[in-house]
């Protein structure tokens, strides 16, 4: 399949003709996964209507189905760069503009970065309270970035429709692809047990209490049978030198269950990905520089456009880095976004790019030898 | 003394006759209310004791059982069990006052930590001017002060008690109260050019990432929310100054 045309005029506030071509091909790809035969129409029909809409190919460019279905992953494995956003939890413009305010600094950073990365990551809770205007202005802002994006959903995105809006917006929160020899998987981390229905809560409670991060009410994030089903499939036949990716918006681990700083079966999810060499778990949720090792998986978090988290009063892992206190007299310290730069061995250096102080390098050199080397400089004032 | 306090603890008890029925729900002295609009906290209507029959029946077989509000009302046929009725009333109680289940919704929202038990001064006379101490005192104590700082957790976790302006509260960076470090109280802010106590942070941290308006230092919000910020930092040793 030919890519489209190089350097196409780009104009602000319009998605550039990769980012577009790269949405709608990842459409449908995801959505010709789902092998149930109804969905697989609805999602090729409406992809062959936007493209064949966008007068960029022939419907036929995308007819040979088998396609879909990634090769594993031979041959060499390139380095390349991805740059993270995360959780600026949106508010509609007229309520709040901070949060606004600050994705569109991280947009901008992104697109000052020179060379431009290979794609950016959103790393979920792009809403505060999952309205279809927030996430309608966060897609707006989103679509500024000159690289493609990648989109992950957080559980601010998700319990007020239970993801309809999002879907709408941006797909399926759980597909896979391969990137010049890595194989990524983004899955869906926030499944909670339905909490609701017994309490009779409207969906505008059953989000409020999701969005308490605090909240006890609600119930342990998970990936669930279903997903982990097919994050098997998706592995299977994948030999276990191939590179992997793993994005979730809830640490892969268990840290620290009161503020969902935890996956319920995290435990069956690293059972699946341990018979790998090297695996990267990035995740968003927990808004600060955290750092983990279990085995043959690296985790690495995002930092969060709007506000930073206090860490977690126990269970901090060891290999983690602190961030320093954020100074409540600077609203953006402690916030930030940052990058990710993977090497062909498939172990990441980790970028924060704290937007208040000098940007922190977590090396692979770091994670790989248990904080022995590489170690990064350690800031002057912990938390405590 | 001791009978009244307990008793005011569920804001919901029938009187025993028509003139305890307003001595027995008046009595509270400087309660704690949930600060706002909303209802003090509800218990259960005492279930053993006999409702009190207004003199204003309205038929022979049928009688009007006032609540000790003087506002809720209930009509039953005569003979009627003195549980039922309570629980009719509770129920009429309960669809005027919708808020009225404020403190156990909170505490199971938010976890609060528990105030220090006392069960040990039971029977002690020591400093109290009306006898022993009770079981119920020592009871007493805990749920009062358990309900300031609850109360205090909920102004903490919501952005319209706050008067934020953009939908911010407190615990979208202070989970369970982390990082507000009370124990740290007074200090030196350079930033405010002074010596802050707590409530001048709280009302900083209202002013700026909240947006919303200073609180008067004895506005009841401002109060359990010192209380509810030092309930959770039990334990910490007091370090005055600290950075
Ligand atoms: C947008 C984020 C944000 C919000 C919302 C916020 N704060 Fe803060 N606040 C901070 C940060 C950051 C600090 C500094 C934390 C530290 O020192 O570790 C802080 C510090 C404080 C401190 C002083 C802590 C110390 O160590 O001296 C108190 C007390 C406090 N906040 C109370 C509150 C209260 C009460 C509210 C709600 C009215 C609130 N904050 C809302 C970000 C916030
Ligand atoms: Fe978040
Ligand atoms: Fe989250």
């Amino acid at each position: 399949m030919d890519g489209p045309k190089k350097n196409p005029p780009r104009v602000k506030g319009v998605k550039s003709v990769e980012t577009k071509h790269m949405e709608e091909r990842d459409e449908l790809y995801r959505g010709l996964k789902d092998l149930d035969r109804r969905s697989f129409l609805k999602v090729s029909a409406a992809a062959f209507g936007a493209v064949a809409g966008a007068g960029i190919f022939s419907p036929h460019s995308f007819q040979p189905v088998k396609v879909a279905h990634a090769q594993p992953v031979t041959g060499k494995v390139e380095q390349f760069r991805f740059a993270y956003i995360s959780d600026s939890h949106l508010y509609e413009r007229s309520l709040n503009d901070r949060f606004i305010n600050a994705l569109m600094r991280a947009v901008d950073d992104v697109n000052n970065m020179n060379p431009q990365p290979d794609f950016v990551f959103y790393g979920g809770d792009l809403a505060q309270l999952g309205q279809a205007k927030e996430l309608e202005v966060g897609a707006q802002i989103l679509k500024n970035l000159k690289a493609p994006v990648k989109m992950m959903v957080g559980e601010h995105d998700w319990y007020l429709d239970m993801g309809d809006k999002w879907r709408e917006l941006f797909g399926q929160p759980t597909y896979s692809f391969d990137h010049k020899g890595v194989h990524c998987v983004v899955l869906n981390s926030v499944v909670e047990k339905d909490f609701w229905t017994a309490r009779k809560l409207t969906p505008q409670q059953r989000m409020q209490t999701v969005a308490g991060l605090d909240n006890g009410v609600q119930s342990p994030f998970s990936v669930g049978a279903e997903q982990r089903k097919w994050l098997e499939n998706d592995l299977k036949g994948k030999p276990a030198n191939t590179p992997l990716i793993v994005f979730s918006h809830s640490p892969l681990y268990k840290l620290y269950k009161n503020w969902n700083f935890w996956t319920d079966d995290a435990d069956e999810v690293q059972a699946i990905l341990k018979r790998f060499n090297n695996v990267v778990v990035f995740h968003g949720h927990t808004h600060q520089m955290l750092t983990n090792r279990i085995g043959n998986i690296h985790f690495h978090g995002f930092l969060s456009t709007a506000w930073p988290w206090p860490y977690a009063p126990e269970g901090l892992p060891e290999l983690t880095v602190q961030m320093s206190r954020p100074d409540p007299f600077n609203p953006n310290d402690g916030c930030g976004d940052g990058s990710a730069l993977v090497h062909p061995d498939g172990l990441a250096d980790k970028i924060y790019n704290l937007w208040n102080r000098n940007p922190v390098t977590v090396s692979k050199n770091y994670t790989a030898s248990r904080g022995t080397k590489d170690k990064p400089s350690v800031p002057v004032r912990k938390s405590y | 003394m001791i009978h009244r306090a307990i008793v005011r603890r569920s804001a919901l008890v029938i009187g025993i006759g028509a003139a305890s029925v307003i001595a027995a729900c008046g009595g509270g002295q400087g309660a704690e209310r949930p600060p706002s609009s909303a209802q003090s906290g509800a218990g259960t209507p005492a279930s053993g004791e006999a409702p009190s029959v207004s003199p204003s029946a309205i038929t022979p077989s049928t009688v009007d059982v006032l609540l000790c509000d003087g506002k809720t009302k209930v009509n039953v046929p005569q003979g009627t069990p003195g549980t039922a009725i309570a629980g009719q009333l509770m129920a009429e109680w309960m669809r005027k006052n919708p808020n009225s289940g404020w403190e156990a919704e909170e505490r199971e929202r938010h976890t609060l930590q528990p105030a220090a038990d006392n069960s040990a001064l039971v029977g002690q006379v020591e400093g109290q001017t009306y006898g022993r101490i009770t079981p119920q005192d020592v009871a007493l104590w805990k749920t009062e002060t358990e309900r300031v700082a609850t109360a205090g957790s909920r102004v903490f976790h919501d952005a319209g008690e706050l008067g934020s302006t953009i939908g911010v509260s407190c615990d979208m960076c202070h989970p369970h109260a982390a990082n507000t470090h009370p124990e740290t109280y007074p200090k030196f802010q350079a930033q405010l050019g002074r010596v802050a106590l707590l409530r001048d942070m709280i009302n900083w941290c209202i002013e700026h990432p909240v947006r919303g308006k200073a609180l008067a230092s004895d506005d009841p919000r401002m109060r359990a929310m010192e209380a509810y910020i030092l309930a959770q930092r039990k334990g910490k040793t007091l370090e005055y100054g600290k950075h």
